[in-house]
């Protein structure tokens, strides 16, 4: 069974509709990458799956359980961390302080220090910034917290909106290589990008969207490889 | 220089409850950027409650409010942290939650609404929950109504009745509309006074005459007075105080001469009593100033601790950056809002308690003097950097000095419009207050 189930969910924005019936399955363990031009519908896909948007119809079934419409404060203690678009850091306070945020809904202190730990193995920038407000770093630093951040919640599935967004080419290949190894450490992961390129080299499956539908899926190397993706996404 | 520490201290005083009626406005504004325009009918609400609390309290243990234990203070400031707390939970969560996402003009003008509901609510008079003590008057068996008749109170003699009537309503709830004194419940004496001498009352004459037990200069220009306390027919102390002036010109008094004071309400109460001569300070420091201004800097400094150290506090800035975030952190956003307006109420009733132990004249609860004080706090809030809370602090006291000098030195009349020149200038000068940071508007 998959972890998460999306089925055919319809969402509006206003009187836009955002999600024509999207329908997706993330398996444990994997990563599965939703890629598409600008208002395909990416970001609503995620915002509907963490509740912040109530989908009109449809379901989401994570972990067993149907969660369409529960607030996404009541996610996280389940094991379904969002990191949003534009990474989402607290700026007017300090890096350890949006750590902490991270485990806001844990209580096992030794628990939550060791995957403290962990994380800094992951980003040893973060541990030296620890100090200073998140609002002082720079584009890259602020990304690795926020994913810092949402490790300390012990995710079972992790929503990465455009983690690449913004960064210099160095540092994207950088965050790659950290979500690989993340998913590699046992976190199921599900990661909308722009950057098409990166995101089917890292990703095991992809779902390509166009303006709110499923326009295509597979496997990530099999859709890298196909023409029309080559021709839409991939600048070929 | 005597003036000026006086004023000193009064202004520290008064500035602590502007501080705590500020924190309110600029908590609120933190978490929601709305200002909270009911704030100050909170903070009323408060002082009211603490009046009538005070007021059943003492009835009940049948003691007199101004001599009643310390403990008393504490359960009416308990008592009005809590109506306070109740009601500031239901403003938020029926008039100010279903705007949430509504523009920002429209939950000012509910919080306007609020403002005068609970202004007019407070005016109403409701059932009394202490009255004077019943008295019992004579009248014609034959006026006696048919309720005065059934009742178990009234007897009847013949052609004449004795009946019992109630006391008049000394509070109720709500409050009513006429102006109350507030008793004071904090303990009060000059700190900073100095014993002449002591002894006991000998009572020589009618005038009190007091002998005294060592040789004592009264100096021209200098403030002596004589406290001592009542005694009941047994010569016991009763514990009830009495202070008086002395009559005695200055001069030189030899040990055993008698000084003359201004005669005691009752002379026979205090005769034999034991009394102290006591010089009054230049600058008398009052234990009631202290304790307001140690109360309301303990209530700032848990403040501090609170936002600065917990994870709830962590969670209310989080908030106060960016809701939807806090809410991805596994943040309740709507308890952790919750939170903050009941604890801004708790600080505004802990001020509407301390403030009137001050200004103990209670005016009813619409009257524009309260407005005023609100809009005193909003400019604290405003001047400090709204949205801060050292910023708040700063400002609170910074207000009281302004309006207390410039009272002093300048013109009571104009002592409003230093204040609001504050804020002009403030506002010209740095929008977004002295410790303030600019807001980037997010595009």
């Amino acid at each position: 069974m998959a972890l998460l189930e999306v089925g055919s969910v319809n969402a509006f924005y206003g009187a836009v509709h955002a999600l024509k019936g999207v329908s997706l399955a993330v398996e444990k363990g994997e990563i599965l990458t939703l890629i598409g031009g600008n208002g395909a519908g990416k970001t609503t896909t995620l915002r509907a799956i963490s509740g912040m948007v109530r989908p009109r119809n449809g379901t989401v079934k994570f972990d067993g359980q149907d969660i369409t419409g529960t607030p996404p404060n009541e996610l996280v203690g389940r094991g379904l961390v969002h990191v949003p678009e534009g990474r989402g850091i607290f700026a007017n306070l300090t890096v350890a302080e949006n750590l902490e945020l991270g485990a806001y809904t844990r209580h096992d202190r030794a628990g939550i220090a060791a995957d403290l730990e962990r994380a800094f193995e992951l980003f040893p920038r973060v541990k030296e910034r620890q100090k200073q407000l998140a609002g002082t770093l720079s584009g890259g630093e602020q990304q690795m917290v926020a994913i810092a951040r949402a490790l300390l919640a012990r995710p079972k599935l992790l929503l990465l909106d455009e983690p690449s967004l913004g960064l210099a080419p160095q540092l994207v290949a950088t965050i790659f290589s950290i979500i690989r190894e993340i998913n590699r450490q046992g976190v199921t992961i599900l990661l909308v990008e722009q950057n098409a390129n990166m995101a089917l080299k890292v990703a095991h499956r992809a779902v390509v969207l166009e303006v709110g539908q499923v326009a295509m899926s597979g496997n990530a190397a099999d859709l890298a490889s196909s023409d029309a993706v080559k021709k839409a996404y991939l600048g070929h | 220089m005597s003036d000026f520490l006086q004023i000193l201290i009064a202004a520290v005083a008064v500035g602590s409850t502007y501080a705590l009626l500020a924190l309110g406005y600029t908590l609120v504004y933190g978490v929601l950027k709305f200002i909270n325009f009911a704030h100050s009918d909170v903070f009323v609400l408060g002082a009211w409650t603490s009046f009538t609390a005070s007021m059943f309290v003492t009835q009940r243990m049948n003691v007199d409010p101004a001599h009643a234990p310390w403990w008393v203070g504490l359960c009416v400031l308990l008592a009005a942290i809590s109506v306070a707390s109740t009601v500031a939970y239901c403003i938020e969560r029926f008039a100010y939650r279903p705007l949430r996402k509504s523009p920002r003009l429209n939950v000012l003008i509910t919080a306007i609404g609020v403002s005068l509901l609970l202004q007019n609510v407070g005016q109403l008079t409701g059932p009394a929950v202490v009255r004077e003590t019943p008295t019992t008057v004579t009248k014609a068996a034959a006026d006696l109504t048919p309720a005065e008749r059934a009742s178990e109170t009234t007897k009847i003699n013949g052609e004449q009745a004795q009946v019992q009537v109630q006391g008049k309503p000394l509070a109720t709830l709500p409050f009513g509309s006429s102006p109350r004194s507030m008793p004071v419940l904090l303990p009060d004496a000059v700190l900073n006074e100095t014993t002449a001498a002591t002894g006991v009352m000998d009572g020589g004459s009618r005038r009190g005459m007091v002998k005294l037990d060592k040789p004592v200069t009264l100096e021209e220009g200098r403030t002596y007075s004589l406290q001592t306390e009542r005694l009941d027919a047994s010569g016991k102390p009763t514990g009830e105080r009495e202070t008086l002036g002395v009559a005695s010109p200055a001069g030189t008094y030899e040990k055993g001469t008698d000084i003359r004071t201004q005669p005691a309400r009752n002379a026979k109460d205090v005769q034999g009593a034991a009394y102290t001569l006591t010089i009054a300070p230049e600058v008398p420091i009052r234990l009631l100033d202290v304790l307001i201004v140690v109360s309301a800097l303990v209530l700032m400094a848990g403040l501090e601790i609170l936002v600065y150290r917990t994870k709830l506090g962590t969670a209310m800035r989080a908030i106060s950056y960016n809701v939807e975030t806090a809410q991805l952190m596994g943040i309740n956003v709507n308890l952790v809002i919750s939170f903050t307006f009941v604890l801004g109420a708790a600080l505004a009733a802990a001020a509407g308690f301390l403030y009137p132990m001050k200004y103990p004249g209670l005016n009813q609860p619409a009257h524009q003097i309260w407005v005023l004080l609100g809009l005193k706090a909003f400019v604290a809030a405003v001047v400090g950097g709204i949205g801060n809370i050292r910023g708040a602090v700063l400002g609170g006291f910074l207000i009281a000095l302004v309006e207390m000098f410039g009272a002093f030195y300048i013109s009571t009349k104009l002592s409003d419009v230093f204040v609001f020149a504050i804020l002009i200038f403030v506002l010209l000068v740095r929008p977004s207050g002295i410790l303030g940071t600019t807001v980037r508007e997010k595009v």
